[in-house]
């Protein structure tokens, strides 16, 4: 391979099988969008979808973890969430100290059960 | 951290939109998750212009995961062509429903592209719930400077993961990755006001596990048709027998 391909090559590579396969999908959104306008039903379903994709990913996460999360017990992952979860509620609805509660405990309750 | 006072106009829209990026828990939730992925890029040896462009271009955390994933231990380029594409659905249905919130009657499609591009989880969610405050002639210009501070804080924590890779103790390598199914919890708990968006996300959480459990293919996609149709047809019922 000439060399300067084979310093482009990654970058070909990322284009064409990281960048547009994701693109695809926004762009096919951006022409299905084009009809529809704000408060419509059809609108209310797509966003229930889209919801529902989103909470797919985290069920995934937490029973299919990857990466370093695969070294944490399932009731560990669980709890977190919960703890996040209470939180959050008992924190004037701040999601940050969701987030941090949750984290913690995490990182606590690992250390504790192993 | 309460974003939820969107000042008057004292300030041009994009300013306000960066702003309210930094104000944002997903500027913080993104930094400590796109440090793992940085971190996961240098060991699979991809260089630190790879791993900065490929945040920006894919803009989507579990595809830059796959792909990642997938050309680090020699899988093929078609092969993850297809893994990052099966990821990426539900991109569509996040697009679908911001643009017509950013639209008026003026606007042409090309000044949609870049909301268009820089639609994600994080974006989406915080979009979703700002936006309403924004004056609509204001919203593409708030969008877009509220993508781009989060996009910023992402690609900036890429390079930090880069060179803290190796130094980082797997329990806080767990803990960066927990931060993104417990932000995505916490900030769809807080945005799901109307019950279909509640129903929709407790039929996803539970769907997507089984439906991965019994092997399925395609197991997200379909938890979000299954789920977000049957949380719509309840919302459906409800309001005719109301």
């Amino acid at each position: 391979m000439n060399p300067v391909v084979a310093e482009l090559w990654p970058y070909f590579i990322l284009i064409f099988a990281g960048f547009l396969p994701n693109e695809i999908w926004r762009i096919l959104g951006l022409v299905l969008a084009r009809r529809l306008n704000e408060g419509t039903e059809l609108l209310i379903w797509v966003r229930a979808i889209a919801t529902a994709i989103l909470a797919g990913v985290i069920g995934k996460l937490i029973f299919f973890p990857v990466g370093a999360l695969i070294g944490i017990p399932l009731s560990v992952r669980i709890g977190s969430i919960l703890i996040g979860l209470v939180a959050y509620a008992l924190v004037r609805r701040s999601v940050f100290a969701g987030v941090v509660a949750g984290d913690a405990a995490l990182i606590l309750g690992t250390m504790l059960l192993s | 951290m309460s974003a939820d006072s969107v000042s008057p106009p004292m300030r041009s829209p994009f300013l306000q939109g960066l702003a309210a990026a930094f104000r944002s828990v997903f500027a913080y939730v993104l930094f400590g998750t796109f440090v793992g992925i940085g971190a996961l890029g240098h060991d699979f040896g991809f260089s630190i212009w790879w791993m900065v462009l490929s945040s920006a271009l894919i803009w989507a955390a579990p595809a830059q995961v796959i792909l990642l994933s997938a050309l680090g231990t020699g899988v093929g380029v078609i092969e993850a062509a297809i893994a990052v594409t099966l990821s990426g659905v539900r991109l569509l249905p996040m697009v679908v429903a911001l643009l017509p919130m950013l639209r008026t009657e003026k606007t042409r499609t090309r000044d949609l592209l870049l909301p268009t591009h820089f639609t994600a989880i994080s974006m989406w969610v915080e979009s979703l719930r700002l936006l309403p405050a924004v004056p609509r002639e204001q919203r593409i210009a708030f969008c877009n400077g509220l993508s781009l501070g989060l996009m910023l804080s992402a690609v900036a924590a890429t390079a930090v993961g880069f060179y803290l890779a190796g130094s980082l103790p797997r329990i806080y390598a767990a803990a960066l990755l927990f931060l993104t199914p417990l932000s995505f919890t916490l900030s769809l708990a807080r945005n799901s006001r109307a019950l279909v968006d509640r129903l929709a996300f407790v039929f996803g959480i539970a769907l997507a596990p089984i439906l991965a459990a019994l092997d399925i293919g395609l197991d997200l996609l379909w938890s979000g048709i299954v789920g977000g149709t049957f949380a719509y047809l309840i919302h459906r019922l409800r309001r005719a027998g109301a």
